[in-house]
């Protein structure tokens, strides 16, 4: 929204942003509306009431339990207003829908890495098709950081040693700004970059256009082999000293403890860093650690290999990327943060 | 409240502080400052117990198997220890309360030597600790952190041993600080006892210390079972 | 209201301030009154401390472009910024200062009931003070005042242990503060003087001590883990070795939101004394207030995760602490409508003190109401860690806790100092704080919305004009806060003497010779009369400095 020379609000490009901005009219409009109320009966009463004479003394007043359960009651009910839209709203944002494309980003000290499911890699950019839900799958190689796009309305921290994700579909193209919005140090407010969203076909072709790069899957089969992990799980996971890791992602997983957990990506990162703390049933707990032997991109990558294992097609992966036919596979998404 | 009467310079007790109208409300204003001093006790060690339920709930097989390491027949000892210290300090009050002096002193020797040996177990612990390579970190130099010795149960993993003993250290660390302030404490009433200070209209000072050696040994009787006892079963 | 054998009573030519020279009797002095002005020194050089570095933000953020200071520069400035400001200022301004000097006049006390724990509390915070000071002038630290792992604990190369240690004593200080006024409140209150008789200033005091005592232990244990995580590299806040850098947040956290109303609660003890007196009526609805501060005190502990929104938190957890987030606003609202139904009918003056009073209400409605904006959370996920949570939190901390503080100042200067504050420069100090202060921060809500994130040494231009604004108010704020020291400090010797009771007022802490002598009352006074019951002035006789007293078996005490 545009008022002259300034500018009031960012643009609203993704289908959140004009939901947010709705309810931030709602809220102003509401709190302008009875700051102005109390303030205009406050210069009122200190016109009206001033003092005339230099030892007047009013009559007190007792006052009232009528004016008190009024004045708790409404402000708190015009709270709960506030509350349930907020809640409503954030709970349709904070849950990635399925179905959306993924897109892989790391934050570091002080840039970001995005690398699309295709295998194409940018560094401070992120490029986007209009129209399509998005999801972000982040994580942090040192400080926290925060990935902030303030046309979209969102905004969700970076973590080390976790996966967090937020998700967006952009309704407008044109070059955003991307920010960090968490204190990392010296160039936080350097660690800044650009969304770019474009029209679907648009991004197809871009997409395309960076082409016989590795597709994060491909690379990490090449892990996968490289680090020996097949050596356990089989080439194509389907098990031996290991457990299967065909067909596990996004399935539930037993545990010698008895529980069972779902095989998201926080449980397989967690297996590959810190293979001891949940060992699967019918396993003992002999798996290396590989902490400090892989970086963040390469275990995003080893996630994306993992995840694309099907039990139907054990010999074939997804193939590296042939960009006309495949723009990358939604996959269903189990939701970080089940809690 | 109770209506006060102006206290006459002539007749007022010469342990009466200016400041107050009389004893009673000393008295009252003492006790009232130590308890809530205590209260704030409470919630600086709850901040580690929160910490140390978290991080239990998470690994809990390698805290067990840490817990296990320890000794449990010395915590025990040192939890008899102090719970009869809590004894002895208890009837050191209710001594002055009856004017016993003599038995006030007594009490309060016996206190102090049951804090000393406290302490003097909990340093035979970590003295094992050293040797063991259980200090966290690197906090010894040339004596890192190495968790070879404790025996891992099964599903637990060796990386999260150290944050057990981190944990292990500052809370009984911390724990062992209030203690020498405890012992510190009871020397200064011990001296002002056997100076006569103290009668059964005035002793208040011997009351809050009282108090505050009852919280030492309450945090201890939640760290001792927290620290050494839950997850025995599991031991072999 | 006349007392038996009532004497009218000459000033006091022996008072607190006189009673002994020399800095011994200062810096050993048992006197709450003395150690409040000792800490009113204080607390005034770290505010101009923490200002000169908002100065340097501010400067700096007049041009898109970091070019004023280096990056590294900035990031301590700011973080030096909010240290200095939330632990060596706005937490102990009010009730280390006027707080120390008035809950026992209020209640009729001689002192507090701890008065050397009192001293020492100056002392433990002068030595947390020096400390920090040799930190950051060591070479600082570039944290930010949260301090968050892991940037604090692994990657900043700043005097990190060292500043915390300076933060981790100066909270003994707080602690022993609220010891001291819980036990003194329960225990020390005059004959007559009930719970509900008290001045609303004792209630938020009151509830400020428990937040004191229940929440700074907190804060000590999570510095004190920062510390060894720093220097022993145990991990519980590193994922490498199986730690969580959230947990730092929620133990920062727990603490920090509680001590947020730490800073507010003894500034709406002032207002409530503000609006009262200064329109001659008893509060409207004065248990409503009480418990409003207890309820603040107690919702306060359990709204820390709004800060947390977007850290990763489970989505039911946010959800819980936003609903509790606007639970707390419910009494800080039925505060200000209180406030102002005691303006009906009232016979209202415009002294200096009154217009602080008001502009609080003006200035804490904004900074409340944007409060609800953040509790609210698909909004917070779009404008947490921008400048609209900047200008938030400046609007309740210095529109709010700042204008009590100098309107307090100024309303109890007469019964502190004995003289009078030149009125005229007061209202206008108030008017140019009060203008100043709202082109600072209000450019700013816009910023943020806008996207402007926080912690930002450089920033793309089309926030430019807001930032702007925001230095030209920040200078004029400035300047506003500067006028009240030197008129101040000038009052103290030229200003007008000031008699005991010199805004006629009913409160016990006016019923004492301005300034009071050293014991306050040498016997103390028996209430009879409720909180804010006016009276013509000649009914209102200064009590507790004469030997007589209305009951029936008391013997006459000689001195």
């Amino acid at each position: 929204m545009e008022t002259g020379w300034i500018s009031w609000l960012p643009e609203v490009a993704s289908t959140n942003a004009g939901k947010v901005d709705a309810l931030y009219y709602y809220l102003s409009g509401v709190t302008a509306f009875f700051t102005l109320l109390i303030s205009g009966v406050l210069i009122f009463f200190v016109i009206r009431y001033r003092r005339r004479s230099p030892f007047e003394i009013p009559r007190p007043v007792a006052g009232s339990h009528r004016l008190e359960t009024i004045w708790t009651v409404i402000p708190l009910m015009i709270a709960m207003s506030f509350f349930v839209w907020g809640t409503n709203l954030y709970f349709q944002q904070a849950r990635s829908p399925k179905l959306a494309q993924e897109i892989y980003v790391v934050g570091k000290q002080w840039m970001w890495k995005v690398q699309h499911s295709t295998g194409q890699r940018e560094i401070n950019e992120l490029h986007v098709p209009k129209g399509r839900k998005i999801r972000l799958i982040m994580t942090s190689e040192d400080t926290i950081h925060s990935f902030f796009i303030p046309v979209f309305r969102i905004k969700a921290d970076v973590l080390p040693g976790r996966y967090t994700d937020q998700w967006f579909e952009a309704t407008k193209t044109g070059t955003f700004h991307l920010f960090c919005a968490e204190y990392c140090g010296m160039n936080h407010s350097g660690m800044i970059g650009s969304v770019i969203v474009m029209e679907p076909k648009e991004f197809d072709n871009w997409l395309a256009g960076n082409a016989g790069n590795q597709t994060p899957a491909a690379a990490g089969q090449q892990l996968f082999q490289s680090l020996g992990c097949a050596s356990c799980h089989g080439v194509n996971g389907e098990g031996g000293r290991g457990p299967t890791l065909a067909g596990l992602f996004g399935r539930q997983a037993r545990l010698t403890t008895g529980t069972s957990v779902v095989a998201d990506e926080v449980y397989i990162r967690e297996s590959i860093v810190n293979p001891q703390a949940q060992i699967v049933e019918g396993f003992t707990g002999i798996m290396p650690t590989f902490q400090g032997q892989v970086s963040e991109d390469q275990l995003l990558q080893l996630l994306a290999f993992i995840k694309s294992l099907h039990i139907e097609n054990p010999q074939q992966p997804v193939p590296a990327a042939s960009p006309a036919s495949t723009p990358a596979q939604p996959r269903p998404t189990p939701q970080l943060n089940p809690k | 409240m109770a209506e006060s009467v102006t206290a006459e310079h002539e007749v007022h007790h010469p342990a009466l502080q200016h400041h107050f109208e009389n004893l009673e409300q000393q008295r009252e204003a003492g006790t009232l400052g130590m308890w809530v001093f205590l209260v704030t006790e409470i919630m600086f060690f709850g901040g580690m117990f929160f910490a140390y339920t978290l991080y239990r709930g998470k690994y809990g097989l390698a805290f067990a198997s840490a817990s296990n390491h320890l000794s449990w027949k010395l915590g025990a000892i040192n939890t008899a220890v102090l719970i009869f210290s809590s004894f002895t300090m208890a009837y050191g009050v209710y001594s002055v309360q009856i004017g016993k002096q003599r038995r006030l002193i007594i009490s309060l020797i016996l206190t102090i030597v049951l804090g000393l040996t406290f302490l003097g177990i909990k340093a035979v612990e970590y003295h094992d600790k050293y040797v063991d390579h259980l200090i966290p970190g690197h906090l010894i130099p040339g004596h890192p952190f190495s968790p070879k010795d404790v025996h891992l149960l099964p599903g637990a993993s060796a990386q999260n041993i150290e944050m057990f003993y981190w944990i292990y250290f500052a809370m009984t660390g911390m724990h062992a600080v209030h203690m020498v302030i405890g012992v510190g404490l009871l020397s200064v009433i011990l001296y002002f006892s056997i100076r006569g200070r103290y009668d059964p209209e005035y002793h208040n000072p011997v009351e809050v210390s009282g108090l505050y050696w009852h919280f030492v040994d309450l945090i201890w009787i939640f760290l001792f079972p927290l620290l050494y006892l839950l997850g025995r079963h599991m031991e072999h | 209201m006349q007392q038996e054998g009532y004497e009218i009573p000459t000033p006091s030519k022996v008072n607190y301030i006189n009673a002994q020279y020399g800095l011994k009797s200062w810096l050993l002095t048992k006197d709450h009154k003395r150690i409040a002005l000792l800490y009113l020194g204080s607390v005034t050089a770290f505010f101009f401390f923490g200002g000169i570095y908002a100065m340097m933000i501010r400067i700096e953020l007049l041009t898109p472009r970091g070019d004023f200071l280096s990056s590294a520069t900035y990031n301590k400035v700011f973080t030096q910024h909010g240290i200095l400001m939330i632990f060596f200022f706005l937490i102990p301004a009010i009730p280390a200062t006027l707080g120390n000097f008035l809950v026992p006049m209020m209640i009729g006390a001689k002192d507090l009931a701890f008065p050397r724990i009192n001293l020492l509390s100056w002392y433990i915070y002068i030595l947390g003070g020096i400390i920090t000071i040799w930190a950051l002038l060591s070479g600082g630290v570039d944290t930010g005042w949260t301090f968050y792992a892991p940037y604090s604990t692994t990657f900043s190369n700043t005097y990190v242990v060292l500043t915390g240690l300076g933060i981790f004593i100066n909270g003994f200080s707080s602690i022993l503060t609220g010891l001291n006024f819980i036990v003194t409140i329960h225990t020390m209150r005059a004959p007559g003087m009930t719970w509900f008789r008290l001045p609303l200033f004792i209630w938020s005091h009151y509830a400020t001590s428990l937040i004191m005592i229940l929440g700074t232990p907190v804060v000590a244990i999570t510095i004190l883990l920062l510390a060894f995580e720093r220097l022993a590299r145990i991990g519980i806040f590193d994922p490498a070795i199986g730690g969580d850098p959230v947990l730092f947040q929620h133990l920062f956290w727990f603490y920090s939101h509680p001590a947020v109303y730490i800073m507010i609660l003894p500034s709406m003890g002032v207002i409530s004394e503000l609006i009262a007196n200064f329109s001659r009526k008893n509060i409207f609805g004065y248990k409503f207030v009480a418990f409003s501060s207890l309820a603040i005190a107690v919702f306060g502990f359990l709204v820390w995760g709004h800060h947390m929104f977007v850290s990763g938190q489970s989505v039911y957890a946010s959800m819980i602490f936003s609903f509790l987030s606007f639970a707390v606003a419910i009494p800080s609202a039925i505060k200000v409508f209180n406030w102002t139904a005691t303006l009906y009918k009232g016979s209202i003056s415009y002294d200096t003190p009154m217009l602080y009073g008001l502009g609080f209400i003006g200035l804490f409605l904004i900074g409340g109401m944007t409060g609800l904006f953040l509790a609210s959370i698909a909004v917070d996920v779009h404008v947490t860690d921008t400048y609209f949570v900047v200008a938030h939190f400046h609007y309740v901390m210095v529109g709010g806790t700042l204008m009590g503080y100098l309107g307090g100042l100024h309303y109890w200067w007469p019964k502190i100092s004995g003289r009078m504050y030149p009125e005229g420069w007061g209202r206008f100090a108030a008017l140019v704080v009060f203008v100043g202060f709202n082109l600072t921060f209000l450019p700013q809500f816009v910023a943020g919305y806008l996207g402007m994130p926080r912690r930002y040494h450089a920033y793309p231009p089309e926030f430019q004009v807001f930032n702007v604004l925001s230095s030209a108010g920040a200078t004029i704020l400035g300047i506003g806060t500067l006028i009240p020291v030197i008129y101040l400090v000038w009052s103290m010797r030229y200003g007008r003497h000031a008699e005991a009771n010199p805004w006629h007022l009913p409160g016990l802490e006016w019923r004492t010779p301005s300034p009071p002598p050293t014991e306050n009352f040498i016997v103390s006074p028996v209430v009879t009369w409720e909180a804010y019951e006016f009276a013509p002035p000649e009914e209102m006789e200064v009590v507790g400095t004469t030997h007589h007293r209305p009951l029936e078996d008391a013997p006459v005490a000689g001195d």
